[in-house]
């Protein structure tokens, strides 16, 4: 067999800069030698078509219908969702400029077993539904899923964690999600160019068959598998996704079957897209010159597109909403940022990506991600600001923090995970409860709410006040501790999920010879920096219950909290991320797995608070965490910049997965309305 | 020289242009009835910093403050105005652009000494935005519980030092949401030329929780908030008869 491919014989390409991608899958090459960098303003946009108001509107009138029912209008209780489970759905076919739901129609939820055919039928019963006994009976019986692996081998001090909520969210019974496929590859070489250099992929392992060339192999052949379901996927619709696409209507469609395979394939924690607009913007930039599309019509295709994405659901129980709020899809799509050459990344696909949150209104879905560099062009950021004062919709990354350690064709999975685009993967990992762990450190490793022995019996701190360095010393015992367990579970689960869930379509989609980033995570980062702080600059007397566990503290004094851009705490925050992680990198990781961390909990604060005793730092057993690195509510008393400045310190390389703080702001109070204030007077005179 | 200081806040956005660092001072003669900073009237409990202290604290932010500076509010700035003095002249020499967001209570001409240091606080003051609590004298004194020949003093003074002046003007229904008030403080403000802008801001009750806590009673319970659209409504009036007493003072001009 040839090592090199030969370029593809298509006409598809004409009018596109040639290169390196032409003979190889090497999308950033492809973007790199044709994009348009858009500096201009947002006159060029177009409104929403009639035919885009009307699907519109039935996606509205379903939604009400959905939340009328309880949250759930349909499911599938019979099939098993796979890429061709189903046959075509629609909305209204005369008017879908881009096709496609994960199930026969839409609202209609699938129903994925591979996670665990427990919390499937869970996620049935709860809303009212029951799994077909014969799928329940071959799930259980026939065919292991992946949470009933991971259960075969879990110990009782792991269990103990999970139970008593200082690891949790752990996806041992859930999809991991968290893997962005690049979606573009399809709609750029078509499948069977796709197919061939899987093959080529899989014969490169050679023969001498060692545990990790079978497992790779296995995989590979999975792959292909899943690439030619996808062609069969996209014929149930009357098109063929063989070749590749001809135009921009075309790459969209082909770009949303490869994501949409996915999502019919893995209920994930997060199902994010990429960065799709960029490259996108190549083709609608041929189509406007070439006179193929009109502005409106480009635009008609995005929101058409935007709309499908928001339309992506999964069956999940109650519990699963309440820790992730919502009924979260995570289709993040990051936008902008700089290249590494200089040039902006932003294209008018940029903003037309924006201009669907005044088409079709606002939402959370897709979440649209703006990669932030102080390099970008003026009239991007005034209309990013213009769109995020409207619509409340749009998150925020540092492009220059990431640029430099991923490029310029990474895009973030989920809120904060970076990775470079069809190049890395993630293992999911959830959080560890690090405010619990401090409390461990006090109690002997004894739980605060439920009186169990979860940690070894280390010696509690018997002292009627805490001794800063005492309660550090143990501290760093109990963190070693968790740092060793905590990885042990995700070692067990992504062995698991790679065994009985295996994310076919979307590894399908990258290098054979990716980077595995071992993402891990930390809750209650400023909970614990105030309380070392208070243990440490006030006094903190333990109250203890008839069986000696201390449950409650009374802190006399002041003392420094973290959000006020103050060194004294702020630097304890700062330790806690870098020890934690210093820990954590002691461990056997699973596949050779690169371990990073993030501190993040948007949306799981809450149910943390719940789960977590009182703690030195004046919060009391039940009040939520402050989100991720975000200081904890109220503490911050030197507004929004000093309160940043303190969360910007956090090193980033020691908390790779990301950083995320949540921002919230009134529009009032980010400057005077020109109405009421104007500057200049003599204007408003007319002398 | 220390300044008693009641907080800082890093992302100050309606303190003057741009996104500022404004530092709040403790102290203040006038009560206003609508006061929301009533924690600011007193002087105990201040955090005690120098200019130098601000400043450096300044500095680790000033990447943020291209377009925008440094304010001092309060409480009433020139209570403190040594401290100010101080704290404008070495913002100056670093090229920090200053705003000053006062009453004008504390002004008194009669008194050589004072004048000149508000000479000196004028040459490294860039920016002064002027309260105008009440046009009418009586209703002044029952808002604010102080006089306001001063105040307008003040206002003629920075005219004469050519000092850009923003002007800043309360609207409370019933009190100074009245027609004939804000026609004559138009009149009023048309005689001064070196006013670039004008802020009408709606009365509201955010500072009701702050008096519960400190147990004042809240002399304007009864009152409603002023909506925006009476603020812009408000400056309309206001900017009305200003032009009027504009086209009349040009007429004189024209007969003399």
């Amino acid at each position: 067999m040839l090592l090199k491919m030969d370029a593809l014989e298509t006409d598809s390409w004409d009018g596109f800069v040639g290169g390196k991608w032409q003979k190889e899958v090497e999308v950033r090459d492809f973007i790199q030698r044709n994009y348009t960098p858009y500096e201009g303003d947002d006159s060029f946009l177009a409104g929403p078509t009639q035919d885009t108001k009307d699907l519109w509107q039935m996606v509205l009138d379903l939604s009400k219908k959905e939340r009328e029912a309880g949250g759930v209008l349909d499911m599938d209780t019979k099939v098993v969702s796979t890429l061709t489970s189903h046959q075509a759905g629609y909305l209204d076919k005369s008017k879908e400029k881009i096709v496609g739901f994960q199930t026969d129609k839409p609202f209609k939820r699938g129903m994925n077993v591979y996670g665990g055919i427990r919390m499937a039928m869970k996620a049935c019963e709860d809303n009212g539904y029951k799994v077909d006994p014969e799928i329940v009976e071959f799930f259980t019986t026939h065919r292991k899923t992946h949470n009933a692996g991971v259960f075969d081998v879990y110990d009782d001090e792991i269990r103990r964690c999970r139970t008593n909520h200082i690891i949790t969210g752990l996806p041992d019974a859930y999809g991991r999600g968290r893997i962005i496929g690049d979606y573009r590859r399809v709609a750029l070489y078509g499948i069977d160019f796709l197919i061939e250099d899987k093959k080529i992929q899989k014969e490169s392992f050679g023969t001498v068959y060692t545990d990790d060339v079978i497992r790779g192999k296995e995989e590979i052949a999975e792959q292909i598998r899943a690439l030619q379901e996808l062609k069969k996927m996209a014929s149930f619709y009357g098109i063929d996704i063989s070749k590749p696409a001809k135009n921009v209507q075309e790459a969209i469609q082909f770009l949303y079957f490869g994501y949409l395979g996915a999502v019919k394939e893995q209920n994930g924690a997060a199902m994010s897209l990429g960065r799709t607009s960029t490259f996108l913007d190549i083709y609608a930039e041929r189509d406007l010159k070439n006179g193929t599309f009109t502005e409106e019509q480009i635009q008609e295709f995005v929101d058409h597109f935007v709309m499908k994405l928001r339309c992506v659901k999964f069956a999940r129980t109650p519990e699963y909403n309440s820790i992730f709020a919502g009924d979260p899809v995570w289709v993040t799509e990051s936008l902008g940022g700089m290249g590494v050459d200089g040039r902006t990344l932003v294209t008018k696909m940029s903003f037309r990506y924006l201009n669907t949150l005044d088409n079709l209104g606002t939402a959370p879905e897709p979440n649209l991600t703006v990669l932030w560099s102080t390099r970008l062009p003026i009239n991007w950021k005034q209309y990013c600001a213009k769109m995020s004062i409207k619509s409340s919709s749009i998150q925020y990354e540092n492009d220059d923090l990431m640029r430099p350690v991923h490029g310029d064709d990474y895009g973030i999975a989920c809120c904060v995970s970076s990775m470079r685009i069809g190049k890395d993967m993630q293992f999911f990992g959830a959080r560890a409860n690090l405010a619990k762990c401090l409390l461990y450190a006090i109690n002997g490793g004894v739980d605060e709410c439920t009186g169990v022995q979860v940690a070894p019996k280390y010696r509690p701190i018997t002292s009627e006040y805490l001794d800063y360095d005492e309660v550090m010393e143990k501290f760093d015992d109990m963190m070693e501790w968790l740092a060793k367990v905590y990885v042990s579970a995700l070692n067990i689960i992504h062995y698991m999920h790679d065994k009985y869930a295996y994310e076919r379509i979307q590894m399908a989609l990258h290098d054979r010879d990716v980077k595995r980033y071992f993402a891990t995570g930390l809750a209650g980062l400023s909970v614990v920096a105030d309380s070392l702080s208070a243990i440490k600059y006030a006094k903190v007397k333990c109250i203890r219950n008839e069986q000696g566990i201390v449950t409650s503290y009374e802190t006399e004094g002041d003392f420094p909290k973290y959000g006020n851009n103050d060194d004294r705490v702020d630097k304890i925050a700062a330790s806690l991320v870098s020890t934690f992680m210093h820990k954590l990198r002691k461990h056997h990781v699973y596949r050779n797995g690169f371990p990073t961390m993030s501190i993040l909990t948007i949306t799981s604060n809450v149910t943390y608070g719940k789960n977590t005793g009182d703690t030195p730092c004046g919060r009391k057993h039940g009040e939520p965490f402050a989100p991720g690195a975000n200081p904890m509510h109220r503490r911050d008393t030197h507004g929004a910049i000093a309160s940043l400045s303190s969360v910007a310190k956090l090193p980033y390389m020691d908390s790779q997965d990301g950083i995320s703080n949540t921002f919230s702001i009134i529009p009032g109070a980010l400057g005077k309305e020109d109405q009421v204030f104007a500057g200049d007077l003599d204007v408003d005179l007319k002398l | 020289m220390e300044g008693l200081i009641h907080s800082i806040e890093t992302f100050g956005t309606v303190d003057g242009p741009g996104t500022r660092y404004v530092v709040f001072v403790k102290g203040c003669p006038m009560r206003c009835k609508y006061c929301h900073n009533p924690d600011t009237w007193e002087a105990v409990g201040a955090t005690k910093m120098t200019p130098d202290e601000i400043l450096k604290d300044y500095e680790g932010y000033k990447e943020f403050y291209k377009k925008g500076g440094l304010t001092v509010t309060g409480g009433e700035p020139l209570v403190q105005i040594d401290f100010l003095i101080e704290l404008f002249e070495k913002a100056k020499e670093k090229g920090i652009h200053t705003c000053l967001d006062t009453s004008g209570i504390m002004f008194r001409r009669n008194n050589p000494e004072l004048l000149a240091k508000y000479e000196r606080l004028m040459k490294v003051t860039d920016l002064i935005m002027l309260d105008i609590k009440h046009i009418d004298p009586k209703e002044h004194l029952e808002l604010t519980k102080q006089p306001c020949d001063n105040i307008f003093d003040f206002l003629k003074f920075l005219d004469e030092q050519e000092k850009e002046i923003w002007i800043r003007h309360v609207v409370v229904p019933g009190i100074t949401l009245v027609p004939e008030y804000l026609k004559r403080l138009g009149t009023f403000l048309a005689h001064f030329r070196h006013i670039k802008a004008l802020d009408v801001l709606p009365y509201h009750d955010m500072g009701k929780t702050k008096y519960e806590q400190m147990g004042i009673d809240y002399v304007l319970k009864d009152t409603p908030p002023a909506t925006k659209a009476q603020a812009i409504e408000a400056r309309t009036t206001i900017i009305d008869a200003m032009r009027e007493e504009r086209k009349k003072m040009q007429m004189e001009h024209d007969l003399d």
